[in-house]
């Protein structure tokens, strides 16, 4: 009868030994040292934490910002964003708007193939533009759009119904291959510094170098994986275990845990997040009450306390990155005035203050800590707002689609195109989910969009970002700091004002 | 036969039964898988056209028949969040990651509980059994997902014997697989070891009070005779259902304990489908584990029959 305690013993012994021997078998190659993984540097490859999973592969398709980021490696349209939020000529290598901007003339690039070696030709990239037409449909940017034209097989001219000279940012949408329509989701086809390699929904997408990459030397990477990590704490954990190269958007507490194999780097969001307010409902349809709150928050406090003073502090609904068209004064339309927030409040016929509640989605960490602050400054002029922290999704369907809340705290974003910023405090538009309503904006916004005058444009763009401040429209606090984690063995990383995390041009030192 | 045919009567009711919940729940939660795709920048009409796509604006009632019809033709259709991908395959990839962090959990508690079990019975000292009863009692407090977070830090942050998140499906190498999963098995199974030790030693001590140990001993048995030969038998007949328990536990406790290390399993893929009103992967999932639920405990009452000759079923 001892057998079986023998037995028992020599179970335990086994299954301790297998686990130390599994330990060790697996792809671990010190068992000890610095963290980051040395074999990426071997085999030319890195490997980047995404925060959200991808919702399409199909660049068309795609609506997550987080998913643009990503394909942006796989996909370029006839022109494609530059850092500067400028454009550059990609699958095309010229291109001139006609005067009236009713038309844009592009000729395509001499020997540009797709990914799997085929030539581009006019008619994949007429095919393209319809697709993305098709499926952006009315309402959306595209509605100016009329046809492409077919001029010879090296020349194609996209035609508008209306004159916009902003219509050149949407043609950054992807070009594909016809021949490849019905794949588009599984394999997908670009002509992007990088190809498709393999897909896992929910998990990774691993791409490869494109051999045949139009510019020269470029990508330097041989494979790039990126990793869903939809958590900042466990991507935290995995920067420091080695098993990531890139991650963005860490707060300033994060960063500071990042082991030093690791170099911080500093961008913006490109988001601008505030305080968001449905100005159809009572109290916030009172320009006073807007205002008050505008001068009793404040938004340098949120800036050093959420992100460690590294946020532009911003006054309207647009982002200092697109320098172009940002106006700067706003800034400084609100300060904090504890004071004139009260005297405000007073006019408006609520000297004791009101009560409200601030709807905060669950995506992005940092909202939730702008509202503690910002709870913590109204109280000080006697308003008195509850948190209500919803999942995203809820918050989507109620807050941002329904209008369902008092004010809510978010990040709006915009592309390229300067109006993309301003479309959303359109009286009329379907995306007005703050109920914004200014006859005056409205004029402003369809002069500037039909402006053909650049300077006039700029000009109008910034009169709109003043009447927002002056409206108290919302309460703009900032473009949030975007800091990444970077390899210290990798040098190159970009940030672009727009949704990229373009890979091609990063590479080991 | 009778019993056999019962069993499958209930099991055919208690998924029917779960599935209806699963939908009703997804009528009732806020949002829908067209906007949860579709973002922020989508137009109204896009959102409309999506729901018309996905079938979405049909009433509930009709939708679960639909479902249904397809469901028990074994086609669980499409994924409404990755476009083209089957509900089938998407499970698929995942079911083998799985199926080995709950074999690996199973194995751990297992091998470790009975011999300790045997060992914390054994102790008589006041001393011995309150120590012992104090280890299993915080053990069994912790739960696996902050236990997770623990190993984590322990072996992959301070000892580096594993990337966190760096895991290699079985398919491509199995051994660096297990090598992974021994971590997160360990976060499930170190709990379920202390109840298991605890169930067992209660039970022997319970058997050690009997009149057949008396017997026993009077015949001439020696200590380890009467132990192992008759004792250790009896106590482990009721451990074998509360082992069918525990297998259950494993499967529900990996849900959460996948998403703490990364593991591309089953865990993470209810959550993320759950995220995005992906419903019919939520059904096909909780399916799923339900299914093999219920057929756990249909394996415990046949090995019960086996081991206790008694026990007519």
């Amino acid at each position: 009868m001892k057998k079986i305690r023998i037995i028992l013993c020599s179970l335990i012994a086994l299954v301790t030994v297998g686990v130390l021997v599994a330990c060790g078998g697996g792809d671990n190659p010190s068992g000890q040292g610095s963290g980051t993984s040395t074999d990426g540097k071997a085999s030319n490859s890195v490997v980047v934490g995404i925060s959200q999973e991808l919702d399409s592969l199909d660049p068309h398709n795609a609506a997550y910002a987080g998913t643009r980021e990503v394909l942006f490696n796989m996909f370029e349209g006839l022109v494609k964003a530059t850092p500067t939020g400028d454009i550059e000529p990609a699958v095309a290598s010229e291109y001139t708007v006609a005067e009236d901007a009713m038309s844009i003339t592009f000729k395509l690039r001499d020997g540009i193939v797709f990914c799997d070696g085929t030539p581009v030709t006019v008619e994949d990239v007429k095919y393209s533009i319809d697709r993305y037409a098709g499926i952006q449909g009315e309402g959306s940017a595209f509605s100016d759009y009329k046809d492409t034209e077919i001029v010879d097989d090296k020349t194609v001219i996209i035609n508008l119904v209306n004159p916009n000279t902003e219509f050149i940012f949407e043609l950054t949408c992807a070009i594909l291959p016809e021949a490849n329509d019905a794949n588009v989701n599984s394999n997908p086809i670009g002509t992007g510094p990088f190809k498709y390699d393999s897909y896992t929904p929910g998990d990774k997408l691993v791409v490869v170098k494109n051999e045949n990459y139009w510019k020269p030397g470029q990508p330097y990477l041989d494979k790039v994986t990126f990793k869903v990590v939809a958590d900042t704490d466990m991507a935290v954990m995995q920067l420091n275990s080695g098993t990531l190269d890139i991650y963005q958007y860490l707060t300033a507490d994060q960063a500071m845990t990042v082991g030093n194999n690791f170099n911080i780097l500093e961008g913006n969001v490109n988001y601008v997040q505030g305080m968001f307010l449905n100005n159809a409902r009572a109290p916030f349809d009172n320009i006073k009450v807007r205002q008050a709150i505008y001068y009793a928050v404040d938004r340098d406090l949120i800036n050093d306390m959420v992100f460690g003073g590294k946020s532009h502090v911003i006054g309207t609904n647009m982002i200092p990155g697109a320098s172009k068209y940002y106006n700067a004064d706003t800034e400084k339309t609100y300060t904090h005035d504890v004071e004139k927030a009260k005297q405000l409040l007073a006019e408006a016929g609520y000297p004791d203050g009101f009560t409200f509640t601030i709807t905060v989605p669950n995506n992005y960490a940092p909202h939730e800590s702008t509202a503690q602050i910002i709870v913590e400054s109204l109280a000080e002029v006697g308003i008195t707002a509850k948190i209500n922290l919803v999942e995203f999704n809820t918050w989507h369907a109620e807050a941002y689609v329904d209008r369902n809340y008092d004010a809510t705290i978010t990040a709006v974003d915009g592309r390229l195109a300067p109006f993309t910023w301003f479309i959303k405090n359109v009286s009329t538009g379907n995306k007005n989910f703050t109920n914004y309503n200014n006859p005056k904006f409205d004029e402003l916004y369809n002069k500037a969009i039909s402006s053909i005058d650049p300077d006039e444009k700029v000009e109008y763009y910034k009169q709109l970002q003043q009447i927002l401040a002056d409206d108290a429209a919302s309460i703009y606090v900032q473009d949030p700091s975007n800091l990444v984690a970077v390899n210290n063995q990798l040098e190159g990383y970009v940030f672009y004002p727009v949704s990229a995390q373009d890979m091609s041009v990063v590479k080991y030192k | 036969m009778k019993y056999i045919l019962k069993k499958i009567l209930t099991l055919i009711i208690a998924l029917l039964v779960i599935s209806i919940i699963v939908f009703i729940a997804f009528s009732v939660l806020p949002a829908d898988a067209a906007i949860s795709k579709l973002g922020t920048d989508a137009t109204p009409e896009r959102i409309e056209a999506l729901r018309e796509q996905l079938g979405l604006n049909r009433p509930v009632l009709e939708r679960y028949f639909w479902w249904l019809a397809n469901a028990v033709r074994g086609n669980f259709g499409e994924s409404f969040q990755y476009t083209g991908v089957s509900v089938t395959s998407l499970i698929a990839s995942r079911l083998g990651n799985s199926a080995l962090l709950s074999l690996i959990s199973f194995v751990m508690v297992v091998v470790f509980s009975i011999p300790i079990g045997i060992f914390s019975a054994k102790r008589k000292s006041f001393l011995g059994r309150g120590a012992m009863t104090t280890v299993t009692q915080i053990t069994m407090g912790i739960p696996s997902f902050f236990l997770g977070v623990l190993l984590t830090y322990l072996f992959s942050l301070v000892l580096h014997w594993f990337y966190i998140g760096r895991y290699t499906p079985p398919s491509e190498n199995f051994l660096a697989a297990c090598g992974y999963l021994v971590f997160p098995a360990i976060a499930i199974a170190l709990p379920k070891i202390a109840m298991t030790v605890k169930f067992l030693a209660t039970s022997i001590r319970s058997e050690l009070h009997k009149d057949y140990v008396r017997t026993a001993y009077a015949k001439g048995n020696t200590r380890n005779g009467v132990f192992y030969g008759h004792v250790l038998k009896n106590s482990l007949v009721p451990v074998i259902t509360f082992m069918g328990i525990i297998v259950a536990e494993i499967v529900a406790g990996s849900i959460i304990v996948e998403k703490v290390f990364s593991v591309p399993g089953i865990g993470t893929l209810l959550i993320t489908a759950i995220t995005n009103r992906d419903y019919p992967v939520v059904e096909a999932v909780v399916l799923l584990i339900a299914f093999f639920i219920i057929a756990i405990n249909f394996v415990v009452d046949m090995i019960y029959q086996a081991v206790d000759p008694r026990v007519k079923l």
